[in-house]
């Protein structure tokens, strides 16, 4: 039990959730919530037809389209036969084992990690977990929330549980004040510019410092779904004022009755005075600068005030083979200015950035300006429908399609290229999604990641420029 | 599950630090409703150039390293996204162990699901083991001893017990979870008093 030995965030949900301590610190975790798509589940729910096994609890689950969703011509048959394939078999297994599914026609359909906070689903002190590595956006809340395999989906569906080992405790720090034009999307860059993609491999990340606690929800969801980019399992924040205003009354927050009793729960989550964390980091907020992905891991990163770097300023040869294949691939220069690299398409959305403020940031740069003429395409694809009606409702539509971007229907779009949303390659990209892979938006494509402010202002110059001057 | 308990064979070495997920299946190839199928995909981008034909010298179609049970690799391999379709992949190579210096969490976690050892170990060590594949040598990985045997040299690897259990014996880990159905129905009972808004009415 907890005793007097101060805890942190992520001991206090691990320590609400152990069903069975296990030998060599593994423990049988239960878990509270699952949300599902179409990508990652039908080989668990035909393990479970298999084995004739029942979900344990279907209340527990949430199921939405959201890969393979075309954000256009809606209206006319899905051009892939065998996302076609996918979708139809989501819709079939729901009715089957009898979940809640929100079809591609609702207004609440959109990213599963979206929806999930969206619907009052996420909440303060759960353990959440999806097929989708990009579940740590729940972490914003105060949840204990982490991707898994397919395997592990049909485990929890059958027995609400995984077998998992503890991990370790990390916080990131963040003091002082971001400057303007900088956000979350920057802090998150910044972060795993230092740390590396496998800076917090076996961790779970704590963010604290005033730069977290003036980050809106939005802002907290965009830095916690970067964490598995830093190789940390899940990302959390400990909720606040702000946490509970953002449920109050979302269709599954907790009712009136329940309500006190919930948010007087969930203000114990938060770490104890004196908790002991494994690994401590820290950045100063007043130094962060607006950052641009030049090569084919998050970790290469630069300052838009930068360059991209010189194989003579890496020590391991590993990782200097690595900069000259990254370059290849992304056809730049060593030493080459930030600014000097041309845009060729624009994407706005992704579960890292597709909510109303990311999309508020793109209209306020976009309003009374046009794309620049190299520019092949401008997508904002919101996050869900009640982002795209929000925006509506505020004539964001408008402006940015004055502009010259094109306005989506909810979906992933062009953060992976499994839908129609695709980049050809050689074409540099800005974009405001979590990786920039080689091939991730299709082959041979340039990904460049940045935030919805940075990007809406390479479109309107046709290279990267810092949105500060803007 | 297949059973891992000892592996010797001749390996690959692909020394590539923080290779990801989409390197391993491009997302494009995951829409698939089925188990198999991923590994004419696998490492697409580094057997096949842009228009399809394949790639002359690259080490996973290799004569040289044909045949192949152990893949020797860079640091942080198999970071990104959680899709189980890349173990699914490296298995239907015909790889039943991977070293490197380190694996992302959740590939990791999905290897064991899938009968697939990974092995961590020193740099230095990872060096050595791959000159040694480079050269056509056979490597054992004894997972009961959690040794690497190379000509001469031995090296020790540290292993989640949980999951050596599961290896060693091929267990079904759902069936072994309902093991403990009794405790997960008492936790609920608990949880719902606790936290009742958990529950929908």
């Amino acid at each position: 039990m907890s005793g007097t030995m101060p805890q942190t965030m992520y001991d206090k949900i691990w320590e609400h959730h152990v069903v069975e301590e296990r030998e060599g610190g593994v423990a049988l975790l239960y878990i509270d919530r699952h949300l599902v798509h179409e990508v990652t589940s039908p080989q668990a729910f035909d393990g479970l037809r298999a084995a004739g096994r029942k979900i344990h609890r279907p209340d527990s689950i949430i199921a939405v389209p959201d890969h393979n969703v075309p954000t256009k011509n809606r209206h006319l048959p899905n051009p892939d036969p065998m996302s076609t394939a996918q979708l139809t078999a989501l819709e079939a297994n729901v009715k089957e084992f009898g979940l809640e599914y929100i079809a591609i026609d609702d207004v609440r359909q959109g990213i599963v990690h979206v929806i999930g906070p969206e619907q009052g689903f996420t909440q303060p002190g759960v353990t959440l977990v999806c097929g989708d590595s990009h579940t740590s956006t729940h972490g914003a809340f105060g949840a204990l929330a982490f991707g898994i395999g397919t395997s592990e989906v049909e485990h929890v569906m059958a027995t609400q549980t995984l077998v998992l080992k503890k991990s370790q405790n990390m916080r990131v720090t963040v003091n002082g004040t971001l400057p303007v034009g900088c956000t979350a999307k920057d802090v998150a860059l910044a972060i795993i510019g230092k740390i590396g993609t496998g800076g917090g491999t076996g961790y779970v990340i704590e963010y604290a410092g005033s730069v977290i606690e003036g980050l809106s929800m939005e802002g907290r969801m965009t830095l916690c779904n970067m964490s598995i980019e830093a190789g940390a399992r899940a990302g959390l924040v400990a909720p606040d004022e702000k946490t509970f205003e953002y449920l109050r009354g979302k269709p599954k927050s907790p009712k009136a009755g329940q309500w006190d009793a919930a948010v007087s729960f969930w203000k114990t989550l938060g770490s104890d005075e004196g908790a002991s964390f494994d690994t401590e980091v820290v950045l100063n907020g007043d130094d962060i600068v607006p950052q641009v992905t030049w090569g084919t891991s998050p970790e290469d990163v630069a300052p838009v005030t930068g360059f991209v770097p010189e194989a003579s300023d890496i020590q391991d040869d590993h990782k200097s083979a690595s900069l000259e294949a990254a370059l290849k691939y992304m056809g730049l220069e060593q030493g080459q200015a930030i600014t000097d690299i041309p845009v060729d398409r624009v994407f706005v959305g992704s579960c890292t950035n597709s909510r109303i403020e990311d999309i508020r940031a793109v209209a306020e740069i976009a309003k009374g300006r046009k794309i620049a003429d190299r520019i092949i395409e401008a997508i904002v694809v919101p996050g869900s429908g009640l982002v795209k009606e929000q925006a509506e409702a505020e004539g964001l539509d408008k402006i940015l399609i004055d502009a010259g971007f094109e306005w989506r229907e909810p979906g992933c779009s062009m953060c992976l290229a499994m839908n129609p949303d695709k980049a050809g390659a050689g074409e540099h990209v800005a974009s405001t999604s979590n990786r920039n892979f080689v091939g991730r938006q299709g082959p041979g494509a340039r990904t460049h990641l940045v935030s919805p402010a940075m990007a809406a202002a390479a479109a309107i110059a046709g290279h990267f420029v810092d949105v500060r001057d803007f | 599950m297949e059973k891992f308990t000892q592996v010797t064979s001749i390996a690959t070495p692909y020394m590539r630090a923080n290779v990801d997920t989409d390197i391993i299946i491009p997302a494009k190839h995951l829409k698939s409703i089925k188990r198999t199928g991923f590994g004419e995909h696998a490492f697409e981008t580094v057997r096949f150039d842009a228009v399809g034909n394949r790639v002359g010298d690259n080490v996973f179609d290799s004569d040289r390293y044909k045949g192949a049970k152990i893949l020797v690799t860079g640091d942080n391999f198999g970071c990104g996204s959680s899709r189980e379709h890349a173990p699914w992949a490296i298995a239907e190579l015909g790889f039943r162990c991977i070293i490197a210096p380190s694996f992302a969490d959740i590939f990791a976690g999905n290897c064991v699901k899938n009968g697939i050892l990974t092995v961590a170990l020193p740099q230095a060590e990872v060096d050595a083991i791959a000159m040694a594949a480079e050269g056509g040598q056979d490597i054992t990985v004894n997972l009961e001893d959690q040794t690497v045997e190379v000509g001469n040299s031995k090296y020790e690897f540290d292993y989640n017990a949980a999951h050596k259990h599961m290896l060693l014996n091929g267990l079904d880990s759902i069936g072994q979870t309902l093991q403990a159905s009794a405790a997960i129905s008492a936790f609920e009972e608990k949880q719902k008093h606790m936290t009742p808004w958990l529950y929908r009415a």
